[in-house]
């Protein structure tokens, strides 16, 4: 017996345990979610390759549904972001899935960890699964539907771009934690992100629009603006919010 | 505590509703371009800033509710949203009565307040359905409460960022009361917020007696009888009782 204690208490002293012993930092945590989040996501293909795939079916549907072979200005804009948005529902829709079902959420809150750190982590791997999204959707947009030049909006497509998927990763985790734990959790996702999106898409469209025109205009600074101003909000909103949703 | 002083509120905004109703029909002039359908905005307007500032109160109630954890917090949330949400029904019809007869259609999307009205209403939709989903008492009304809180803080910024959105900018409501606006047509248009804020006010009231009514009555028929069946099982409902915030006390 006590040369068990003995043994356990060399253990402690090793450097590796000390660094065990002290609490985990930020980073560290994060760090570890995030690995586990794009490990699981690497393994099933559960979001990504979905969330590509309904895009270019989108595109399709545009195709017939407008019967336009391609699409200029304020038409294409509107194309790409509602399709954007509806693809990246399904994202969020799964993103706390695995967790509420295979008790992700109790490991987490058994470990001493803030639990910030599932927001940060979950928002950036909602962030990670948009850009893998739009690099397939994009893409196809210009092949299939685009009228003008892809190359030309480019640069500042990929503003734009950012600023919506941070507004959709903050708005998105925050939902899909709230909705996850209900009965109808894949009714009220849809249900309650996109009236929370319209905001994003109204901005991001309308900051496309110049881009997608046929001289191609400018980037309108004001909706960058508004864009990023509404983004922030949000992100507090939902690092305010989060630990409530948590609690057990 | 909560039925009392309502027979006077009750009066006052009896009282207040008829006084206005006079004033809005026969002392207010009539409007030179719209004429008599103008009157249609001392209810319309009115009544949307007090359902906007319903939901605001809402989530302010919210973040008492997270902030203290007492559940009453989150009956009085409850019923402040359900009761914005009830009169919200009224600001899209009457708006679109307005619009029928102002503009001469149904629905106007390049209005910005109209817009992003009917984006809030289609977010507190779902604070129903949202609740109704969730079984666990504590557990709804904290995923209440964040709704609210978040849903409350989208009023103020979804207004703005749609008003930006359009290239037609009509003169708001608020501006008009300060500048455009004969001096009789203000008088009525502040007793027509004043008695609908009342109206609001009264039936928040009578909401939240009647809930701590039905939670007392249960109450003393769980000690009443020795069988915990008598007393009818709780539903499932969207709605909190007081029942769960009165034995936290």
């Amino acid at each position: 017996m006590s040369a068990l204690r003995d043994g356990a208490d060399e253990r402690l002293e090793t450097p590796a345990a000390a660094a065990l012993r002290a609490p985990p930092t930020m980073r560290s945590v994060v760090g570890a979610l995030l690995r586990k989040e794009l490990r699981v996501e690497l393994r099933t293909f559960e979001s990504v390759p979905a969330m590509s795939l309904f895009s270019v079916t989108t595109y399709v549907l545009f195709h017939f549904g407008l019967q336009k072979d391609t699409v200029t200005g304020s038409l294409a804009s509107g194309v790409l972001w509602v399709t954007l948005l509806f693809a990246s529902v399904l994202g969020i829709n799964r993103l706390f899935v695995a967790d509420a079902e295979q008790g992700g959420f109790d490991g987490f809150l058994l470990s001493p960890a803030d639990r910030s750190a599932l927001l940060l982590a979950k928002a950036l791997a909602l962030f990670i699964y948009l850009l893998a999204l739009e690099l397939v959707a994009v893409p196809a947009f210009a092949l299939l539907l685009l009228g003008s030049s892809l190359a030309a909006a480019m640069p500042g497509l990929l503003v734009v771009l950012a600023l919506g998927n941070l507004g959709v990763a903050a708005i998105g985790t925050l939902v899909g934690a709230l909705a996850v734990r209900t009965r109808a959790r894949d009714l009220l996702g849809p249900l309650l992100s996109l009236p929370l999106l319209v905001p994003v898409v109204i901005g991001c469209a309308l900051a496309t629009t110049p881009l997608f025109a046929v001289p191609a205009g400018g980037l309108p600074l004001r909706w960058l603006l508004t864009l990023g101003l509404y983004d922030l909000v949000f992100a507090v909103i939902a690092f305010a919010l989060f630990d409530f949703l948590l609690e057990d | 505590m909560y039925g009392k002083r309502l027979r006077g509120l009750a009066l006052t905004t009896c009282a207040a509703l008829t006084l206005t109703l006079v004033a809005v029909l026969f002392w207010a002039p009539n409007d030179a371009t719209e004429g008599f359908l103008q009157k249609i905005f001392y209810v319309h307007v009115p009544l949307a800033i007090v359902t906007l500032s319903g939901f605001i109160a809402g989530g302010l109630m919210a973040i008492q509710h997270l902030r203290t954890r007492d559940a009453r917090w989150d009956v009085r949330s409850y019923v402040a949203i359900h009761i914005s949400l009830v009169f919200g029904v009224g600001v899209l019809i009457t708006g679109s009565i307005w619009a029928k007869g102002a503009w001469g259609h149904w629905w106007v999307w390049d209005e910005p307040t109209l817009v992003s009205f009917l984006l809030v209403m289609l977010l507190y939709a779902t604070y129903q359905p949202l609740r109704f989903a969730i079984e666990d008492p504590d557990r709804q009304a904290r995923a209440a409460s964040v709704f609210a809180i978040t849903a409350g803080v989208f009023v103020p910024i979804c207004f703005t960022i749609v008003r930006l959105s359009s290239a037609y900018v009509h003169p708001r409501t608020l501006d008009n009361i300060s500048g455009d606006l004969p001096g009789r047509m203000q008088v009525v248009f502040w007793m027509a917020l004043a008695s609908i804020g009342l109206l609001w006010l009264l039936l928040w009231r009578y909401e939240m007696a009647s809930k701590h009514a039905s939670a007392q009555l249960r109450r003393l028929r769980r000690l009443l009888s020795d069988d915990e069946d008598d007393a009818a099982p709780l539903r499932r409902s969207a709605a909190p009782t007081m029942t769960h915030a009165g034995s936290a006390r």
